[in-house]
C-alpha cells in the first residue's frame, strides 16, 4: 500500500475554511488571508524562537494557547486568532513587558498596548529593569532597560544571518541579559559591527549612536524625518539602503527585510559608513 | 565571459548550489552581504572550498582550504582540469555540443600532473584531487572570484582557466551553476555596461562594429571617433611618453590607488592640465588645475548602478549636497554643451531613457519598472521582459540558439612577474579589510571600533626568524620604494607571505611598494604580487 502525504492542509481560521501548503505556519496562513496576528520576537528573516507569546492563538482541543509563528497548520484544526482568551493573554504579555521595560520607543508595541487595553498600572510596585545605557563606541548604543529578551539580536548575530556569534543570553530569571562573552565591552568582543542586531531590535534597546544623540536634543522630530531607498556606495553587491534623515542629515541606515539582496542585513560599511557625506567633512568650496 | 561582460548567476543561486568554490576572494570581508548568501547555502548543506594564499575569514568557513602560493592559480586550475579528465568525470555530452577546442586543451593540461602542480602551487596533491572530484561530481557548482584572480600580470588567463573548469563539467548556463566575478566597487559593473571601456559602446556593443557605430553616430548627430581609446594603465604610459597632456579624472584617486604610486604622482604633476571632479579634495584633486565639486552619487543624486548579479538598481537623493556641488551628469552635460555638443537630457531619467534607446540589453528597464521590481537583471530587451537571473542557457540548447561554441582556452603557468630574490625574499600581497574601502576616502569618515590600521601581517615563523614582535615598526622595501609599517603576527599567514591592506595611504604609502607590471589583455596591474624585504629599524626602537 502506498502512503501519500498530502501537500495541502485545510483547516478553519476564524470560522473560514482555509487551504494552505503543508508546512505553512498559522501566522503565514493568517498573513496570506489577511488575518492580523501581532508579533514581537518573530521576523520574516529570522527563525521563530517562541519567546514572546504575543502571537498565541486558540486551537480547539489544545489545552494551552499555541504560538502562531511556529505552529504549523494541521488538517481540520479549528483556530481562533481573536477570542477573548487570546486577547486577555496578549494583554497580560504586554502588561508584563511594560511593567519591566521601557517600551516608549517602540511605536508598534505602543499601538498594541492601546489595542489590547494593556494597563501596567494594575500591578503594584513592579520591579523594573534599570540598566545604564552602554555607550562604548561611536556606532551604536545598548539600552538594556528597553530589552524584552526577544532573541532577535542573538539570532541575527548567529546562524540566521551574520554567523559571528558575538552575543548570547546570559544569566537566569530576572537577571537574564543579552551579553558578549564574559560581558567584554563590545569593541573588544567578537563583534564586527554589522549592526544587524540593531536592525532587528523591536524596542530600540539597540540604536544608532547618531539617533541616540539626536534624541537627547530638543531637535528630535519624528514628524520631519524622511526615509529614502538607495543603493550602498561601497562594494559591488548592491545592497538597498533605507536612509533615514532629519534636517538634511543622516541619522540611521536600515535595509528592507524583504529585499532579495540583503534580507534586511548589512555590513559595517553600509550601515555605518555614511558619515563622509555629512558636513563638516564636505563644506562648500570657499572660492565659489 | 562567452561574449558578455558580467557574472553569469544570481546571488540566490549560491544558496542552492551543491558546491561553491571561492577562488582568490575574501568575500566575508570584501563582499559581506554576498557572503550571507554563501553562508545560507552552507547552513543548508552545500560544500564550500576556498583557494587563497591566506587562511582568510572566508576560508575559515570552508570544508577545504587550499593555501596556494601567490600567482600560481593557472597551475592549480590546469591540474584540476587534468584530474577531472583522467578520472573521466568531464561532461562529454556538454563538451561535444557546446564547446570547441577540447582535444587540444586536454592535451595541453596533460603535463599538469598532481606532482607538478603541487610543487608549483604549494597545495598538497590530495587536496587538488579532492577539489577536482568534488567540483566535477556536484550536480550544481559555482566558482566565485575577485581581485585575487584578476590583479595579476596574467589576470585574464587566470579567469579563462576558471572558465575552462566550468566548460569541462557543464557548470555554467544552468540555475545553480555558474561563474561569478564579484565586483569590488558599487558601480564598476555599471561603468562597463555604460561603455566606460576603451573599445565598447553602452551595452557592450563593439565600437568597431559598423552597425552600432552608425546607430550611435546617427543618434548624436555627429561621427564618433571610431578608434578604440586607452585603458587606465595605457593612459599612464601615454602620459609618460608625453602623448597625453590633459587629463579629466572623475571620482578616482590614482594619486593614492595606482601601483608604483610614486611614479603615478610624478606623471600627474607633469601634465599640462589636470581636471578632477570629485566629492572631496583627494590627493589627486590637490594636484589639479581645476577641481569640479560633485554631489555624492548614492545619497545626493538620482541615477542607477549595476550590481555583481547584473541588477540595475536606482539610487535616489536622501539629502541635499553642499552649496556649489552638482550632480556628475549635469557637470558633464554643461561641459559638453560648452564644447558645442548637442546634449538634450536634463534629468537622470532622460539620460537613462537615452541609454534604453541605444542599448538593447537595457531597453525594457524603465525607471518605473526598476522601482517596482526592486531592480532588473540585464539583459532586459523589452518592457514585458522580467530580466535575466542567469546567463548562457543557450549552452544547453540543441542548436546553441545560433551562438558559436564556447572555446576552451590554453593557458600556461608562469607565476608572478616579480620573482623572489635574495634581496627581496618575501612575497607581499594586498587586500581589503572588513570596515574599510579602497584608499579610505569614504571609509575614514566613520569611526570604526574594529579598525586596526595598516599592519604588515606575517607568520609566526617569519617573525621569529627576523626577530620581530607584535606591533614593532619596521622598514619594508620593494625594488620600487620603501615605507615604515607596524608588524602584525598572524596564525593565518603562511611562511614567506606578507599581507596588508591599502586603505590608509595617509599612514602608510603602501603603493610605493606594489608592482605596476600589468596584464596586456586587461590593463590591470599586479597588485597581488610584489617582492619585499623586512628590516628592523636601527637601535632605540621601542617595543610597543
Amino acid at each position: 500500500m502506498t502512503v501519500t502525504r498530502s501537500t495541502e492542509v485545510t483547516f478553519s481560521l476564524n470560522g473560514q475554511q482555509t487551504t494552505v501548503a503543508a508546512g505553512t505556519t498559522i501566522l503565514e496562513a493568517a498573513q496570506e488571508t489577511g488575518v492580523e496576528i501581532p508579533t514581537l520576537c518573530w521576523a520574516s528573516n529570522l527563525t521563530p524562537v517562541n519567546a514572546c507569546r504575543l502571537c498565541v492563538v486558540e486551537m480547539e482541543g489544545s489545552r494551552a494557547l499555541v504560538p502562531a509563528c511556529s505552529r504549523e497548520c494541521e488538517p481540520n484544526a479549528v483556530i481562533n486568532t481573536d477570542s477573548e482568551r487570546v486577547a486577555l493573554s496578549r494583554k497580560m504579555v504586554l502588561e508584563f513587558l511594560d511593567t519591566t521595560n521601557d517600551l516608549t520607543q517602540s511605536s508598534e508595541l505602543q499601538t498594541l498596548i492601546e489595542l489590547y487595553g494593556a494597563d501596567a498600572s494594575r500591578y503594584s510596585d513592579p520591579v523594573r529593569s534599570e540598566d545604564p545605557v552602554k555607550v562604548e563606541d561611536d556606532l551604536f548604543v545598548r539600552a538594556y532597560d528597553r530589552c524584552v529578551l526577544c532573541y532577535k539580536c542573538v539570532e541575527a548575530c548567529g546562524d540566521d544571518a551574520q554567523f559571528t556569534f558575538a552575543i548570547s543570553m546570559a544569566g537566569r530569571g530576572f537577571e537574564t541579559r543579552v551579553s558578549t562573552e564574559f560581558e567584554t565591552p563590545l569593541p573588544e568582543s567578537a563583534c564586527v559591527y554589522c549592526g544587524n542586531c540593531v536592525g532587528v531590535c523591536p524596542t530600540n534597546a539597540l540604536q544608532f549612536k547618531a539617533e541616540f544623540d539626536l534624541r537627547q536634543t530638543p531637535d528630535w522630530d519624528p514628524e520631519s524625518q524622511t526615509s529614502t531607498d538607495t543603493i550602498c556606495s561601497y562594494c559591488g553587491v548592491g545592497c538597498t539602503l533605507e536612509v533615514h534623515t532629519q534636517d538634511n542629515e543622516i541619522f540611521k541606515v536600515t535595509s528592507p527585510s524583504d529585499h532579495s539582496v540583503t534580507a534586511g542585513h548589512l555590513c559595517v560599511k553600509g550601515r555605518f559608513g555614511w558619515q563622509y557625506v555629512q558636513p563638516p567633512t564636505r563644506r562648500p568650496p570657499t572660492n565659489h | 565571459m562567452f561574449g558578455a561582460g558580467g557574472g553569469t548567476s544570481s546571488y540566490r543561486e549560491v544558496e542552492e548550489a551543491e558546491f561553491v568554490l571561492l577562488w582568490g576572494s575574501n568575500a566575508r570581508e570584501a563582499h559581506p552581504i554576498y557572503f550571507h548568501h554563501v553562508l545560507k547555502g552552507i547552513k543548508a548543506g552545500s560544500k564550500m572550498y576556498a583557494v587563497d594564499p591566506r587562511r582568510t575569514a572566508s576560508a575559515k568557513f570552508a570544508e577545504s582550504w587550499l593555501g596556494i602560493d601567490v600567482g600560481t592559480d593557472i597551475a592549480l586550475a590546469n591540474a584540476v582540469a587534468r584530474e577531472i579528465i583522467s578520472a573521466d568525470m568531464h561532461n562529454k555530452e556538454f563538451i561535444d555540443r557546446a564547446t570547441s577546442g577540447f582535444e587540444s586543451f586536454a592535451a595541453h593540461v596533460e603535463s599538469y600532473t598532481l606532482e607538478y602542480a603541487s610543487e608549483a602551487t604549494g597545495v598538497p596533491p590530495e587536496a587538488i584531487k579532492d577539489l577536482a572530484r568534488s567540483y566535477a561530481e556536484a550536480s550544481t557548482a559555482q566558482i566565485l572570484w575577485t581581485l585575487g584572480i584578476t590583479e595579476h600580470h596574467n589576470g585574464v588567463d587566470n579567469v579563462l582557466s576558471l572558465c575552462n573548469l566550468a566548460l569541462l563539467t557543464g557548470h555554467v548556463g544552468r540555475w545553480g551553476s555558474g561563474l561569478v566575478p564579484l565586483r569590488g566597487q558599487n558601480n564598476v559593473q555599471g561603468g562597463g555596461d555604460m561603455g566606460a571601456l576603451p573599445n565598447k559602446l553602452p551595452g557592450f556593443q563593439d565600437l568597431t562594429s559598423v552597425e552600432s557605430f552608425q546607430k550611435f553616430s546617427a543618434s548624436y548627430g555627429v561621427d564618433l571617433n571610431p578608434l578604440p581609446g586607452l585603458h587606465l594603465t595605457q593612459m599612464f604610459e601615454a602620459m609618460d611618453e608625453g602623448a597625453i597632456k590633459t587629463l579629466y579624472v572623475i571620482g578616482e584617486n590614482p594619486a593614492d590607488s595606482e601601483a608604483d604610486v610614486g611614479h603615478t604622482r610624478k606623471l600627474l604633476s607633469e601634465l599640462d592640465f589636470l581636471v578632477v571632479q570629485d566629492i572631496f579634495l583627494t590627493r589627486t584633486a590637490e594636484l589639479a588645475d581645476v577641481v569640479l565639486p560633485a554631489t555624492v552619487g548614492w545619497a545626493e543624486a538620482e541615477g542607477t548602478v549595476t550590481s555583481s548579479e547584473r541588477r540595475v538598481q536606482r539610487v535616489r537623493p536622501a539629502v541635499q549636497g553642499p552649496v556649489g556641488a552638482r550632480d556628475d551628469h549635469l557637470i558633464i552635460g554643461d561641459l559638453a554643451k560648452r564644447l558645442g555638443a548637442k546634449w538634450l537630457a536634463e534629468s537622470a531619467e532622460e539620460l537613462w531613457d537615452e541609454v534604453r534607446s541605444l542599448s538593447p540589453m537595457h531597453a525594457g528597464m524603465t525607471y518605473e519598472r526598476l522601482e517596482k521590481l526592486d531592480g532588473i537583471q540585464w539583459p532586459c530587451p523589452d518592457i514585458t521582459h522580467p530580466g535575466t537571473p542567469f546567463l548562457h542557457d543557450w549552452l544547453w540548447q540543441e542548436d546553441l540558439n545560433g551562438n558559436p561554441r564556447a572555446p576552451f582556452s590554453v593557458t600556461n603557468h608562469e607565476g608572478p612577474k616579480e620573482q623572489l630574490s635574495d634581496d627581496f625574499p618575501i612575497r607581499l600581497t594586498t587586500g581589503r579589510a572588513l570596515d574599510s574601502y579602497n584608499t579610505g576616502v569614504q571609509s575614514r569618515g566613520y569611526n570604526s571600533p574594529i579598525r586596526s590600521g595598516d599592519r604588515l601581517q606575517i607568520s609566526e615563523a617569519d617573525a621569529s626568524s627576523l626577530d620581530l614582535i607584535q606591533g614593532e615598526r619596521v622598514r619594508v622595501s620593494s625594488p620600487r620604494g620603501s615605507v615604515e609599517m607596524e608588524i602584525g603576527i598572524s596564525h593565518d599567514q603562511p611562511r614567506g607571505l606578507a599581507f596588508t591592506t591599502f586603505h590608509f595611504p595617509e599612514l602608510v604609502d603602501l603603493n610605493l611598494l606594489t608592482n605596476d607590471e600589468w596584464d596586456p589583455k586587461s590593463g590591470t596591474a599586479e597588485f597581488k604580487a610584489a617582492s619585499i624585504k623586512i628590516e628592523k629599524l636601527t637601535a632605540g626602537v621601542s617595543h610597543a
